[in-house]
């Protein structure tokens, strides 16, 4: 099991390597989502996947009494899902605004705060 | 004894939220200025704790050491907290002049708090993963404040400083994720006893080649620097002085922590890349800003170039070394803060930062010419400034070890930092103004001139004390540098005196 998400690792950094190499912004973008989704998978699966039961401890024990899944990189995951989410939000509204405002989403166009220098 | 770690956390973020319920008012710029004040008391108190009781550490919600969030202070992380105190209130004393009311109601003083929150966050907790959502604070704050106004310059500087941090944001939480896969916790003070019986360590040479690149890039090391000078001058003053004092000192103290107490188990590989990284970082830095004509982009490079120091410290991974990297770091924050909040006074009395565009300053303004003058020398080296002491600790400590060539490099880059400070020197306060306008501080309110001047005076004089009265400040550096070199006491303080010496997933196993 393990084995397989790790290939389901190595395809989506595969895919949003791709995508990041492009001059467009956006597709950059989209890259980055997919590689922190790979990261978030990444985490899930070195926390090793228990396909048993859910991580409850009984009332009165200290431990839970049988394997269980683990629940940290759950805990981990969900954190980083939701920090991921408040950042890819702010990304795609600055991609648009900038659009709006230099008209272009190549990035070999933006020169604007490094404008090559004068001649001379 | 937990308070008095949280409170540099929880003083930055109460102000954040009043300052953004008055931001429409004067009350909102004079709260950012009292809540600075508070967390440099704040910061004043954990220093005297740490210096009393050594390492101070605090479980946050009573959770045991491995399995719970630990807020840890040794000198380091206490030294940086009460820097970031300092600079922070300086930069709020200046953004009382330098912020108009546009930014204001957009809330710029409550995104400058929650960035000191992430900041002293960062350095204050004992724990990776924690680390991560500190540095994830800090980097939505900047975020906000490197476009707030929304110039276009601001946005197309924006864009890279945005991306490229967020790449090396993704890095680390794969680092810290295979980390823990392999060792089973994410407490650092636990990490550094895990990592010695980890059975397959050329992967972790592989993660701590993750960490690397992923602080390199907060740092601003070669050659992962580029989203710095394309975006550190963009936006207003106080913004930039603030980043270019701390954002990238918190990825060069994330590397001096990690690689001192995690990943030592192979100094030899890890540390020969820091050097040279660390020297490359030096040359391009310096040569970048040779060749830029912009106040603040020269600045901006130099950054880079400082940082190379700092890494060179870490790389060399002497005692000596060591010392000389805190003492770096200490001396650096306070005179780069300093010198851009010196090029906002010049854009607001001759009108520019491109340096064809300005001039005249030392005949009109001889004031700010003295004080652009302490903050300039002392990043070059020259003696009796700070800077001097801390590049010659670093010297002396590659020419003990042995690395001739570094500290060469180490040398001519300081050369060459002279050559841009007397470039801006030439350009911006000797030749004549160019439009012929007469920069004189008179021109500014005598209320803005407060705000403006006693910050970069308070700062310059900071840099002179360093600089006249070096013995207590390398005295502590050479204390701060044991506890890294010998991270027992940290270990103890985190664990507890025996270690519990837990791992997470294999306690857990042994139960079944």
């Amino acid at each position: 099991m393990e084995l397989l998400v790790a290939i389901m690792v190595g395809v989506l950094v595969a895919a949003s390597v791709h995508l990041m190499l492009a001059r467009n912004v956006l597709r950059f973008i989209f890259g980055l989502i997919l590689i922190s989704n790979a990261a978030n998978l990444t985490i899930f699966v070195s926390g090793r996947l228990t396909p048993e039961a859910p991580p409850l401890i009984p009332e009165g024990a200290d431990a839970p009494l049988e394997t269980v899944a683990n629940a940290l990189p759950q805990a981990l995951v969900l954190t980083a899902i939701v920090i991921g989410f408040g950042l890819f939000a702010f990304a795609l509204t600055l991609v648009y605004r900038t659009y709006q405002n230099l008209g272009t989403l190549n990035s070999d166009e933006m020169r604007l705060a490094e404008p090559e220098e004068r001649k001379g | 004894m937990s308070w008095i770690l949280a409170a540099p956390i929880i003083i930055p973020f109460a102000t954040a939220v009043l300052a953004f319920l008055f931001r429409r008012g004067p009350e909102g710029r004079w709260l950012s200025v009292i809540g600075s004040a508070g967390l440099l008391v704040a910061s004043g108190i954990l220093m005297a704790e740490v210096l009393r009781e050594g390492v101070v550490a605090a479980q946050m919600g009573q959770w045991a050491a491995p399995f719970g969030i630990t807020l840890v202070a040794d000198l380091l992380s206490a030294v940086m907290v009460v820097i970031t105190g300092i600079t922070g209130l300086a930069v709020a004393v200046y953004a009382l002049a330098d912020i108009d009311e546009r930014k204001e109601v957009l809330g710029y003083h409550a995104l400058f708090q929650v960035l000191l929150a992430g900041v002293c966050g960062a350095f204050l907790t004992g724990d990776l993963f924690n680390l991560y959502v500190w540095f994830e604070v800090m980097l939505i704050a900047s975020f906000g404040l490197l476009i707030l106004g929304g110039r276009r310059e601001q946005l197309d500087g924006g864009i890279k400083y945005v991306t490229l941090n967020l790449v090396s944001t993704i890095l680390f939480l794969s680092g810290v994720g295979l980390l823990y896969g392999m060792t089973g916790t994410l407490n650092m003070a636990d990490l550094h006893g895990a990592v010695q019986e980890v059975d397959n360590p050329g992967l972790l040479i592989v993660i701590a080649v993750m960490f690397m690149i992923a602080f390199g890039v907060k740092a601003a090391v070669f050659p992962l620097f580029f989203w710095l000078p394309a975006s550190y001058h963009t936006p207003a003053f106080s913004v930039s002085a603030i980043f270019a004092g701390l954002l990238t000192k918190v990825g060069v103290y994330a590397l001096i922590r990690v690689f001192t107490l995690i990943f030592t188990t192979d100094v030899a590989y890890t540390h020969t890349i820091l050097l040279w990284v660390a020297g490359f970082t030096m040359v391009t830095g310096v040569l970048g800003a040779a060749a830029m004509n912009d106040f603040r982009r020269i600045l901006s490079f130099h950054i880079v170039s400082q940082i190379g120091y700092m890494i060179l410290g870490l790389a060399l991974f002497t005692p000596l070394a060591i010392v000389g990297a805190v003492f770096y770091l200490v001396h650096h924050i306070i005179v780069k803060a300093n010198l851009f909040l010196v090029a906002g006074v010049a854009k607001r009395i001759a009108g520019s930062t491109d340096l064809a565009a300005i001039g005249g300053m030392y005949r009109f303004a001889p004031v700010l010419g003295l004080l652009f003058l302490i903050p300039a020398f002392s990043l070059a080296g020259f003696p009796p400034l700070s800077g001097f002491w801390a590049k010659y600790v670093l010297v002396k400590a590659s020419l003990d070890a042995g690395a001739y060539w570094i500290a060469a490099v180490a040398l001519v880059v300081g050369l060459l930092t002279i050559y841009s400070m007397t470039k801006i020197w030439g350009y911006a306060f000797w030749k004549p103004h160019p439009a012929g306008l007469e920069p004189r501080l008179a021109v500014l309110t005598p209320r803005d001139r407060a705000a403006l001047l006693l910050p970069i005076a308070s700062l310059a004089a900071l840099t002179c004390v360093i600089g006249f009265f070096p013995e207590p400040f390398v005295a502590f550096a050479e204390r701060s540098a044991e506890q890294l070199l010998d991270p027992t006491a940290y270990v103890a303080a985190v664990l507890g005196d025996p270690a519990v010496g837990a791992e997470g997933l294999a306690m857990l196993e042994a139960r079944e």
